[in-house]
Order: C-alpha cells, then sequence, then structure tokens
C-alpha cells in the first residue's frame, strides 16, 4: 500500500466515524425534519385587495383592474406586507437577470445562428462604454467580411441588447415567422446573426459589410417590472455616415403581453416589404405613406 | 497648469476644468467621457490641488467661458459681487471649513452662497465625505411658497406621482387617491403624462385641480409635460398651480431639451399672471448628474459640475422645488448602488448651497447594480440631511416610466424614524379626514376608498 492509499483510507474511516456519531445525535428528530422540508411552492402573481378592513372593497378592486399600478396592497405599519414586498423584489430580480445572465449556449446552439461579438470584453464594460457595444471586435468583423452573403435585400440581427430573457423567449417564434414572410414575397434574405452584447447601431456596421437594403435587428429591450421579456425590432434603409436616429423606424413591445412574436414576424415582414418598395425607413417612410 | 506630488508621484493638471473632473469621486459617466481620474492616487492629487485653489481663480476661470454659454452667464450675472469679493481669497479648503464650522450658523450660509459661482460648491464637494456633506446640508434649510410652505424645520413633503402607463384619468385618479390615504401629496400632485398634447395635458390638470377643490387638500397639481405645452395648456385656461421642467447645465444641453432662458422668463411671467397658485414660487424643476454625457453636450466637464451649474441656472427662477433624479439615466452615467447614494449626497448639498428647496429621488434602472436596499439607504441618508421632499410611487413601481423610486410606504416611513411632520397645512387637512392623528397614520390610512 503507498502512502496516499493508507491517507484516504484513514481519512475514509474518520469520516465513516464520523458520519455515524453525527447520525446517532440527530436519530430521535430525523424523521421529522425530513417530512417538513418537502415542500414545493409556486408563487404567482395576484392581484388582491390587501386593505386591512377597507371601507369599500369593491372600489379597489375595481380600480386594480384599471391600472397596472400596485395600489390596494395594504401596508403593516408603515411598511409593505410580506407578499407585495416580495412580489416586487422577484419582479426586480427578473428584470435583473435578463439584463446581466446574457443569452445561453442551449439556446444559441437550437436556433443554429453564427454568434459574432461586439467591442465590448464584458458586461461591465457592455453597460458603462455605450460606443463598445455599437460595433463588432476585429475577429467578427473579419469573419462577417468573408462569410456573410453580400447585397441581400434584408439581413436579419439578433442582438441581446438589455434582456437576454426577451431574446429566449421570442426568437423562437418570430425568427421562422418572419422568415417565412420574406420568403412568401419573393425577397432575397442574408444569413441570419447573433451578436453578443451589442447595440442597436452595430446594425449599420453590418449593413455596410454586407451591402444589404434593409437592416433589421431583434433586440431585447431595457427590462421594467411588468415584463422582462420584451424585445423591439429597429430597421433601416441603407445607413451612412449622415444617418440620423429619426431615420429608423421602431416597433417596441414584442413580447406575449404586447405584440405576440409570430403576430411581430409577419407584421414586420410586411413593414420590411413596405421599406423596400419606398427605398426609406424612419420618419421618411411614414411621410412618403402619407402622401 | 498645476503639478502636485502625492507619495512621491508626480500628476499634472492642465486647467481647472480637469482638476475638478479627476478630483470627483468615481463615476461611470466622467470614465465614459473619458475624464475622470486615472488612478486613486490621481484623484487624490486632484484634490489637493482643489484644496489650494482660491475661489478668485476658480471665478476667474468659469469651466464655459461667459461669451460662449447662457448658464454660464446666468449664473454670474445673479452673482452678489459685493458678498463674492469678502470670500474671494478662500481656498477651496478653508470654505469647505467654513461651511462645517460650529461658527458658521445657517444664516452665515445662505449669505456666503450669495457670492459662490456653481462651481466653486461642487469644488467643496469634492472635498466632502459622506458626514461632511450631511452636516453641512442639515445647516441649511431653504424654503419655499406655492400654496404650501416647503422647507420648514421637522417637516418633509412628498410628491404624489400617480403614473398611468396610457393617461387613463381613473387610473391616475385612483393611485392619486392611493398616495393621499399614506399622506403623500403636500410637495405636490404631478403626473408624467405619456401623450404630450395640449388636449391631453390639459384634461389631467383639469382633474387634478377638481380633485384638489373637492377635497379642499392644501397643495398644488402639475402635469409634467415639456413647459411649452404646459404653457399653451395654461393660454387655453387649464390651471395650474405649479409649472414644470428639466434643466441641465449647459446651453447646449438645455438646447437639446428645447428650454433657454427666454422660454423660462416667459413661463415665469405667464405663472405669476395664469397660475392658479399664491405663489411666489411656481415652478418645479427636475436635475441629475448624467444628462449632459448621454446627450453628449459635456464639453469635457464632470457630471457633478454640471450638476452644480443646473441650480445656478434653476435658482435665477426661484423654483418651489428642484428634484434631483440622478440614477434616471443608467449604468452608464452612474453604474451601482454606492455612485447613486454618492451623488444624492452630493446633489443636495450642492442644491441647498445655492439656496434651492431640495428634493431628492433615490431612483434606479433595472440595468443598474443597484437594488432596492440601496435606494432605501440613499433615502434615509438624504433624509437625515434634510430633504426637502421625495416622491411617491405605488409600490415604489412607476409603471409609465418604468423605474424605481420611493414608495408611499418609504414616505411614511421616513416620516415615522425621523419623527417628521407633513407640511403645516397638509397635516391638518390630514387630521381632518382623519388620516393622521399626533403626526402617525391612523387606522384608515392606506385606504384609497375613503376618498368616494
Amino acid at each position: 500500500m503507498d502512502i496516499q492509499a493508507i491517507v484516504k483510507q484513514v481519512l475514509e474511516e474518520l469520516k465513516m466515524a464520523e458520519h455515524k456519531n453525527s447520525s446517532q445525535l440527530s436519530t430521535p428528530n430525523n424523521k421529522e425534519k425530513v417530512e417538513e422540508i418537502v415542500r414545493s411552492l409556486v408563487f404567482e402573481k395576484e392581484k388582491v385587495v390587501r386593505v386591512d378592513s377597507p371601507i369599500d372593497r369593491e372600489t379597489i378592486e375595481k380600480v386594480q383592474s384599471i391600472t397596472p399600478a400596485r395600489i390596494g396592497i395594504g401596508r403593516t405599519g408603515t411598511r409593505m406586507k410580506t407578499r407585495e414586498y416580495l412580489d416586487f423584489r422577484i419582479d426586480h430580480a427578473a428584470a435583473q437577470d435578463a439584463v446581466f445572465r446574457g443569452v445561453s449556449e442551449e439556446f444559441l446552439t437550437e436556433v443554429k445562428l453564427p454568434v459574432l461579438q461586439s467591442k465590448s470584453e464584458s458586461m461591465d464594460e457592455y453597460l458603462m462604454n455605450l460606443d463598445s457595444g455599437r460595433q463588432l471586435n476585429e475577429a467578427s468583423r473579419k469573419w462577417a467580411e468573408k462569410n456573410l452573403s453580400k447585397n441581400k435585400q434584408v439581413q436579419i440581427i439578433v442582438s441581446d441588447g438589455l434582456s437576454s430573457s426577451g431574446i429566449e423567449a421570442n426568437i423562437r417564434d418570430l425568427l421562422p415567422a418572419l422568415i417565412q414572410g420574406l420568403q412568401v414575397k419573393n425577397i432575397s434574405i442574408g444569413e441570419t446573426v447573433f451578436i453578443k452584447r451589442s447595440r442597436v447601431w452595430i446594425q449599420d456596421e453590418i449593413a455596410s459589410i454586407t451591402n444589404c437594403d434593409v437592416v433589421i435587428s431583434l433586440i431585447g429591450e431595457r427590462p421594467g417590472l411588468a415584463t422582462s421579456k420584451s424585445i423591439s425590432a429597429y430597421l433601416i434603409y441603407r445607413p451612412n455616415q449622415d444617418t440620423v436616429e429619426a431615420d429608423r423606424t421602431v416597433i417596441s413591445n414584442i413580447h406575449d403581453g404586447g405584440i405576440p412574436p409570430v403576430e411581430a414576424g409577419a407584421y414586420l415582414a410586411d413593414l420590411l416589404a413596405d421599406v423596400l418598395q419606398h427605398k426609406a425607413s424612419g420618419v421618411i417612410l411614414t411621410q412618403l405613406k402619407l402622401n | 497648469m498645476f503639478t502636485c506630488t502625492v507619495k512621491n508621484e508626480r500628476f499634472q493638471f492642465h486647467s481647472i476644468r480637469e482638476v475638478l473632473a479627476k478630483a470627483s469621486e468615481e463615476k461611470s459617466g466622467d470614465k465614459m467621457a473619458g475624464i475622470g481620474a486615472q488612478s486613486y492616487l490621481e484623484r487624490m492629487a486632484a484634490k489637493v490641488v482643489l484644496s489650494e485653489l482660491t475661489l478668485k481663480e476658480i471665478y476667474e476661470n468659469p469651466v464655459i467661458p461667459y461669451e460662449q454659454d447662457e448658464v454660464t452667464r446666468i449664473i454670474y450675472d445673479d452673482l452678489n459681487q459685493y458678498i463674492y469679493q469678502e470670500i474671494a481669497n478662500w481656498s477651496v479648503g478653508e470654505l469647505r471649513e467654513n461651511i462645517l464650522s460650529h461658527k458658521t450658523n445657517s444664516s452665515d450660509l445662505f449669505r456666503i452662497c450669495k457670492g459662490l459661482t456653481s462651481e466653486m460648491i461642487s469644488a467643496v464637494a469634492k472635498l466632502m465625505s459622506s458626514i461632511d456633506l450631511v452636516m453641512a446640508s442639515q445647516k441649511i434649510r431653504p424654503t419655499a411658497h406655492c400654496n404650501t410652505t416647503i422647507g420648514e424645520q421637522r417637516r418633509l413633503a412628498f410628491r404624489c406621482q400617480p403614473n398611468h402607463p396610457s393617461d387613463n384619468p381613473e387610473g391616475i385618479l385612483a393611485s392619486m387617491k392611493e398616495g393621499l390615504s399614506y399622506g403623500s401629496g403636500d410637495a405636490v400632485i404631478g403626473v408624467n403624462p405619456n401623450n404630450d398634447s395640449v388636449e391631453s395635458v390639459s384634461r389631467i390638470l383639469h382633474m387634478t385641480h377638481e380633485f384638489i377643490q373637492k377635497w379642499e387638500i392644501p397643495t398644488q397639481n402639475c402635469v409634467l409635460a415639456h413647459i411649452t405645452t404646459q404653457m399653451q395648456a395654461l393660454r387655453k385656461g387649464a390651471p395650474i398651480a405649479l409649472m414644470f421642467q428639466s434643466l441641465a447645465g449647459t446651453q447646449a444641453a438645455n438646447n437639446d431639451f428645447g428650454v433657454s432662458k427666454a422660454i423660462l422668463d416667459e413661463a415665469y411671467e405667464l405663472m405669476a399672471k395664469y397660475g392658479t397658485s399664491t405663489g411666489p414660487n411656481q415652478l418645479y424643476f427636475e436635475t441629475g448628474q448624467g444628462s449632459e454625457v448621454s446627450l453628449d453636450a459635456h464639453l469635457g466637464i464632470d457630471m457633478q459640475t454640471l450638476e452644480a451649474r443646473t441650480y445656478g441656472y434653476a435658482r435665477h427662477w426661484k423654483p418651489f422645488m428642484v428634484n434631483n433624479v440622478s440614477g434616471f439615466i443608467g449604468p452608464e452615467t452612474i453604474y451601482d448602488g454606492k455612485q447613486v447614494i454618492r451623488a444624492d449626497l452630493e446633489d443636495l448639498f450642492m442644491g441647498k448651497l445655492h439656496g434651492l428647496p431640495m428634493g431628492i429621488a433615490p431612483t434606479y434602472t433595472n440595468h443598474m447594480q443597484a437594488d432596492q436596499n440601496d435606494q432605501e439607504i440613499a433615502g434615509m441618508l438624504t433624509a437625515l440631511a434634510s430633504a426637502n421632499f421625495y416622491m411617491g410611487v405605488p409600490g415604489g413601481d412607476d409603471v409609465m416610466l418604468s423605474y424605481q423610486d420611493t414608495s408611499y410606504h418609504d414616505d411614511a416611513s421616513l416620516r415615522e424614524m425621523l419623527g417628521l411632520r407633513p407640511l403645516r397645512e397638509f397635516e391638518l387637512w390630514l387630521e381632518k379626514i382623519g388620516i393622521m392623528e399626533n403626526g402617525r397614520l391612523t387606522e384608515r390610512a392606506g385606504d384609497l376608498s375613503i376618498f368616494k
């Protein structure tokens, strides 16, 4: 027996002895404890009147239904009741996760999108230095120049933006609906790419690399407490040096509680056809359509 | 050109503007603008240089020249030259000691502040720690009067902020009743509109005004649309007690906000003529560190100094309230809880030293590294430092603007923990309708259905 094996054996014996001691000590309560800790909870949001003995419960119920504001929630002393406090913290936690967690590898594998990256090396840099999220890093730029199809009518970008949860919740349904909608209209499309830690303006660089007519970014919105899973679509016709924000068309609030993703896909396909027809986006497109 | 050697390391600064920027406590917006200190020691070297500058040197070197910027012109034109001359030879370090000294009382500070430019006030705050800022802020109690008197000793007011995502009048009314039932609303009942049209804004003004009349509430109403929209509404007969506008610390940023001295002068006069309130203070301003950075209109000046200049600009129109919302923009200007807390304390002190009736909105957005705990700490510290007022948002969750601010519950808590009372006239009203007794909420409080 070598030294290592002896040490291992001694350690195991010690561990066994320890286990024996501890289980002897805890035996009397053991069974009860096991039963106590098996509990499965599902926390559901519920809008109920939590005011203690209100003068008119019906009135509070009625107004609770016409505003998403946290009213009629009652109090203990001057503080929130436990359930309402937890509900608020849960909504904030979901929003924080949406921003900070990042889109999962599993998701990216499943949707089979090539993954590019902005110049942001970390989440901190991404959040604090806005410009770093507006340009591709060297490797991604080279890859895009070499591999992406050129001169297509439409180029689609998926950007995590500020909500990875929004991307994971909507892209699976939105993307096929959008692509199918464009195909029906015989509109040519480049390969969709995912760009990690990217902001809207990165679409200008992709448009310039691919020389597409119109570029559309599906991007995670800054999460609110009401929903952390909303995304927006930003599209622009042939951006250049003189592009201003008003040249972009924006469709926001895409999620199950707003514009549902499948519906959004079909709608965006129509919108892209409009942009191609008028050769314009943003305020100019709105004006052209009015005339 | 300034040089300073600390711990055998030599640092060089090319202008007062650079000294001010590098002497700032760390904030992400100054970093993004590329003007913050590069190391901890460089920051301290800048503070040393700053502490030795005289007020005269700062006076002679405004961060933006008088000829180039309307904000600078207002600050300099409003300065009392006699008082400035009395203290021109003080260093910034001496100014700090004078402010904190037991020999300097509240009225001394009100006098000194007439002779200080905003850059001087920003400079001295950079030499002050959290407790310094609280001690100094406690000494300065600017008051103002619209329909209620704000800023008196032992009193703390709140804006009831009953926003609705699509301006539904019933929804706004419901949140307003909820807020009032917690004793929130003595500073103002102020609604952020989603729709900035004159018709829609007027509708909310009428609705809030009628509710205030019906229930005889001693307060003022306000709809926080763009000032030009409110002016149009006022001209068409909408009842406005308090007129609102966001301000910034450079002319370029104010241009982006669509506001100027000419517009503010006009608003001031219109309110005096057609406003529903007693006055003389009939304007409400909002400010916050970082707006100039996010509009790319900072001109190489640090966020805190620009915030001070905003106060120097704001005081010209004798506002009833100035609300600071540092933290509203996001992590690119103020990164985390620590930076928000610091900004809130700096801004409260700087606003008060400008003689302004300051309130604080310790806010956070969901993409910042800050949470409810940070917000509550900032709220408690600035209440300790005698802020005049806070916001009141149902459950702390603004469903229109998508950010978090102090809740009706927090409002009631801040009063109770520090033994502070609502504004005098409003407290009597709360007692009359049975929501408050001896400064505490009664059993009836927190029930919006008491307003039938």
